[in-house]
């Protein structure tokens, strides 16, 4: 073997495609920052030094921002602040606990009928696109209409539910166009189980797609969970989450803007960060992009 | 040993068919053929000709519709689940995409030892220096590139890293299938030179699929010509090329573009295109573009037959050797 | 000789601006082409003739590119002319066949209406000339019945007859130079040979000049006057076709004739394989790019690049600090 040539040139290629793959950047390390400080703040929200959500402090009704209240009070003199941070619960739980359902269930079929494709792909794929036809968001408020009294528990259900047949798509297409390279019949014909070609080959080529798709997702379930309260579909008054805070402020909007701002302002940063988030992460992880 | 005697395999009628917007396709069309331990069979053809899809066939990752497939005795068309996992290791298969070929999410080390894995048959240490020693059989040194991806070579390199990972299974039968038609000319050589160092190494035997005609007269003791899913000819290489039967042969060989600038531009090349598949004509597929045709091709399809021995051409009047 | 050449290139530099640094794909070229003639760019991937081709056009995007030199295409210069002036140079002096006949036509629109196209927007033909003349188009290029040919869609197409179209589509204008860049690779030999064929009728017929850019030998072997033979985005070589085959000085063009399998090769014929593969052009050193896979190399060729030389035979020259002797100055020396 001593007279066959290696191949002494060869990470050249390799390190400039490294060095072209696009940086994360600092707006994406401050969104990520963001959005953990959105997490902890809803998980210690009771040990956190806060007053209570429910609490009205009739001194200050419909206040602006002050030392007591710092970004001020509603018009039954509940502070905003602790109001946002508590009402962050609700919009994540709904969002990511939709997004559980929605995958855990969404993606494992999609990956397996690109995979298998044949009858029971035809089938599925058959399945979800009626679903699809359905507009979700019209199913959404049909079922949450009857389905009282309306709990968290149920909102996620539903909304989860409804997220099947998109994450269902995403991902279908986005293992097809895996699951039809070389290296899967490759892996197959030196006998690997199935079990072993999606987990070991298609999956870590879905995930980067997923996670992106995922985060986008559960920025769409926040926004959606908002529009539900809108339509006073979402949890009972007086729990607070950023969509009813907005909505209850609809009525007070000339006397306390403040009431409509901040919650606002919460929720689009939280939604703008997971956005950034998600399309950095699609950039970064995306080897086809990493090109000269 | 009996067995070297006896052909490595052995391909009877094998045929397949795909459904074509409510027409049936016939890819391959009635292939029979043998190739013997150690033996390098090229095959050649155009486009659409079915040699690729006889390849997959051949591993079963297209289902034949008829035929057999013997591997050492053991019929593949029949075996199913564990069986069919067993046997198909004792043969390989390389693609022509050498990118497309390799995980992208894969470090080189893992995918060179994914058989390994699946297989359970080497682990901890000794899976280490497997992989280490195929690495270093195709040229690619393991310590410097084994923990990188695939992205960051070359294609010929990722086409070494290919068939470092088909001899993780020492197999017997290695199937190529356009291995260097997306390589540049010296590269091609280097992968060529290292086929034929690595069969002689393992015991090897090959079959060679490829369109460039002197890339398979290169490297094959035979050579099969196919045809709209048919051989026409199969012949010892040399004798193929000294002598070819079949006036398909005689005008693939006219129409190779050789390097050579001494080479007689008075050739006949041959004209039109291959018919399509979906609608083969009557009788011999290639009357249609053959410059010998009668009514007899078109009525009946000419069935193999050998001129001399070994050399087997489906033609009704297939040409002698000029003495 | 004709007093003046038909395409006259002159120390044409492409540089890219890349993340890595600039890489610079066509590096310091000169060469002139006459009338009627043939010049075949060989090289492998990485070569530089496909960027050499589109400069050569004026094709490449003004961002992150420099192009230094000159281009004289028929007394005009392409290097820094305005993209009014390139089109006018387009419709009648220069077209371009490229590799990939499925992208270079419109996929939902009829062939003959994409020759119309040409004719009608850069000639002011009017419908009916525009048809007549179209599939009088595609019928000089071999497609049988032209006309109704005219109607189909790319798709209805095969790979030879789409080659066809496109090469009908470069002659709408008539021009004078035609660049082919790698017209043949991905189709069959038998279709690659007709292809080929073809192109020589039509430069004879119309009276066209031909840049044929490919990588592979026995495209240029018998159908080209002269060759340029690039290296890393250098010319290696260039002369006279039959010249550079036969006595080749530069080793690299030795490697590249050697490492290609010839049908006259006994089975299992050991070829002559270039170690290593073609560098990155963003990393290499001052010296002969072929330098590190050449057996011949030297630490001056390391570190000096070597000028282009002429040989004693005319128009021939090549670049090379160890140039092989040929069998003609030594009979009997060449391996």
């Amino acid at each position: 073997m001593s007279d066959r040539p290696t191949t002494p040139d060869a990470p050249e290629i390799g390190g400039d495609l490294a060095a072209a793959r696009p940086p994360l950047g600092p707006l994406f390390w401050i969104s990520v920052g963001w959005l953990g400080l959105n997490v902890l703040g809803a998980v210690l929200a009771n040990v956190l030094p806060l007053v209570n959500p429910l609490a009205q402090d009739y001194n200050f009704i419909n206040a602006g921002p002050s030392l007591h209240h710092w970004l001020g009070t509603d018009d039954l003199g509940r502070d905003i602040l602790s109001r946002i941070v508590f009402g962050s619960r609700v919009s994540l739980l709904v969002g990511s606990g939709s997004m559980v359902i929605g995958f855990g269930v969404g993606m494992p079929l999609g990956m397996l009928a690109a995979y298998r494709r044949g009858r029971f792909d035809a089938v599925v794929t058959a399945v979800m696109y009626v679903l699809l036809a359905f507009p979700a968001i019209i199913a959404v408020i049909a079922v949450l209409s009857f389905w009282t009294p309306r709990t968290l528990l149920k909102i996620i259900i539903v909304i989860g539910a409804a997220s099947i047949p998109l994450v269902y798509r995403v991902i279908r297409s986005a293992t097809l166009s895996i699951a039809t390279r070389e290296f899967v019949t490759v892996a197959q014909v030196q006998g690997a189980r199935d079990g072993r070609i999606i987990w070991r080959e298609l999956l870590p080529n879905v995930a980067p797609i997923a996670v992106s798709f995922l985060l986008v997702g559960v920025a769409t379930v926040v926004t959606l969970e908002g529009a539900l309260a809108f339509l006073g579909l979402s949890v009972n008054p007086p729990t607070p989450s950023w969509g009813n805070m907005i909505n209850e402020s609809r009525t007070i909007l000339s006397q306390n803007p403040w009431l409509a701002i901040f919650p606002s302002i919460a929720l689009g940063l939280f939604l703008l960060s997971l956005n950034y988030i998600g399309d950095r992460l699609r950039a970064h992880f995306d080897v086809t992009e990493v090109k000269l | 040993m009996t067995e070297t005697t006896s052909p490595l395999l052995r391909v009877r009628d094998l045929s397949v068919t795909f459904p074509h917007h409510g027409h049936t396709l016939t890819a391959v069309d009635g292939v029979s053929f043998e190739v013997s331990r150690g033996e390098t069979l090229g095959v050649v053809g155009e486009s659409g000709c079915g040699k690729s899809t006889m390849g997959r066939a051949l591993m079963r990752i297209v289902e034949a519709r008829t035929g057999s497939v013997e591997l050492a005795g053991v019929d593949l068309t029949t075996l199913r689940g564990r069986a069919l996992r067993e046997t198909r290791r004792r043969m390989q298969m390389i693609f022509q995409d050498p990118i497309s070929s390799l995980n992208p999410r894969r470090r080189i080390a893992d995918i060179v030892a994914e058989p390994l894995d699946a297989w359970k048959s080497a682990a901890g240490a000794e899976r280490e220096a497997t992989v280490e020693r195929l690495l270093r059989e195709v040229g690619i040194d393991p310590a410097l590139h084994g923990r990188r991806y695939p992205r960051q070579f070359s294609g010929g390199q990722c086409q070494r890293i290919s068939i470092a990972r088909a001899l993780a299974m020492r197999p017997e039968l290695l199937i190529c299938d356009e291995v260097v038609s997306a390589l540049d000319v010296s590269v091609q050589a280097q992968i060529l030179n290292l086929l034929e160092d690595l069969k002689a190494e393992y015991g090897l035997t090959l079959i060679f699929i490829a369109h460039d005609l002197a890339v398979v007269k290169n490297i094959s003791d035979r050579i099969a010509v196919m045809y709209l899913g048919q051989i026409v000819e199969l012949a010892p290489a040399q004798v193929l090329y000294d002598a070819p039967a079949h006036p398909y042969t005689a005008l693939l060989l006219g129409s190779a573009l050789e390097a050579d600038p001494d080479q007689p531009r008075e050739r006949t090349v041959l004209q039109g295109e291959p018919p399509s598949p979906l609608d083969p004509p009557s009788g011999c597929r290639f009357r249609t573009r053959c410059p010998d045709a009668t009514d007899l091709c078109a009525r009946e399809a000419p069935m193999p037959r050998d001129v001399a021995p070994g050399h087997r051409v489906a033609c009704h009047f297939p040409r002698r050797r000029a003495d | 000789m004709s007093d003046q050449p038909l395409l006259s290139v002159r120390h044409l530099s492409t540089t890219f601006a890349t993340p890595a640094g600039p890489l610079r794909a066509v590096d310091d070229v000169s060469f002139d082409l006459d009338a009627h003639e043939t010049l075949g760019i060989v090289g492998e991937s990485g070569s530089g003739k496909t960027v050499l081709a589109r400069t050569l056009m004026g094709l490449q995007p003004r961002l992150n590119v420099e192009v230094t030199g000159s281009v004289q295409l028929a007394g005009h210069e392409v290097v820094g002319a305005s993209t009014a002036r390139l089109r006018e140079l387009w419709s009648s002096e220069v077209a371009m066949v490229f590799q990939d006949p499925m992208t270079s036509l419109n996929p939902v629109m009829r062939v003959g209406r994409q020759i119309d196209e040409v004719l009608r927007v850069r000639h002011g033909m009017d419908r009916a000339a525009a048809r007549a003349r179209a599939i009088e188009l595609l019928d000089l290029v071999g497609i049988p019945s032209a006309a109704q040919r005219y109607r189909a869609y790319p798709f209805e197409l095969s790979g030879g007859m789409r080659q066809r179209v496109v090469i009908a589509i470069a002659l709408a204008g008539q021009p004078r130079l035609l660049i082919a860049d790698e017209p043949t690779t991905g189709l069959d030999v038998t279709i690659q040979a007709q292809i080929l064929d073809l192109l020589d009728t039509l430069r004879a017929q119309l009276g066209m000049s031909v840049v044929m850019i490919t990588h592979d030998l026995g495209v240029v072997a018998t159908r080209t006057s002269r060759l340029l033979v690039m290296y890393a985005g250098r010319v290696a070589e260039t002369g006279p076709t039959g010249d550079v085959f036969r006595h080749h000085r530069m080793p690299y063009t030795r490697a590249l004739l050697e490492s290609s399998p010839k049908l006259s090769n006994a089975p299992h014929t050991r070829l002559a394989a270039i170690p290593g593969q073609p560098p990155n052009l963003a990393r290499v050193g001052p010296g002969c790019h072929f330098a590190p896979r050449c057996d011949l190399a030297s630490d001056r060729c390391r570190e000096v690049a070597p000028a282009l030389e002429p040989t004693e035979r005319p128009d021939h020259l090549f670049a090379c600090w160890h140039p092989l002797r040929t069998p003609s100055e030594t009979p009997g020396a060449s391996s």
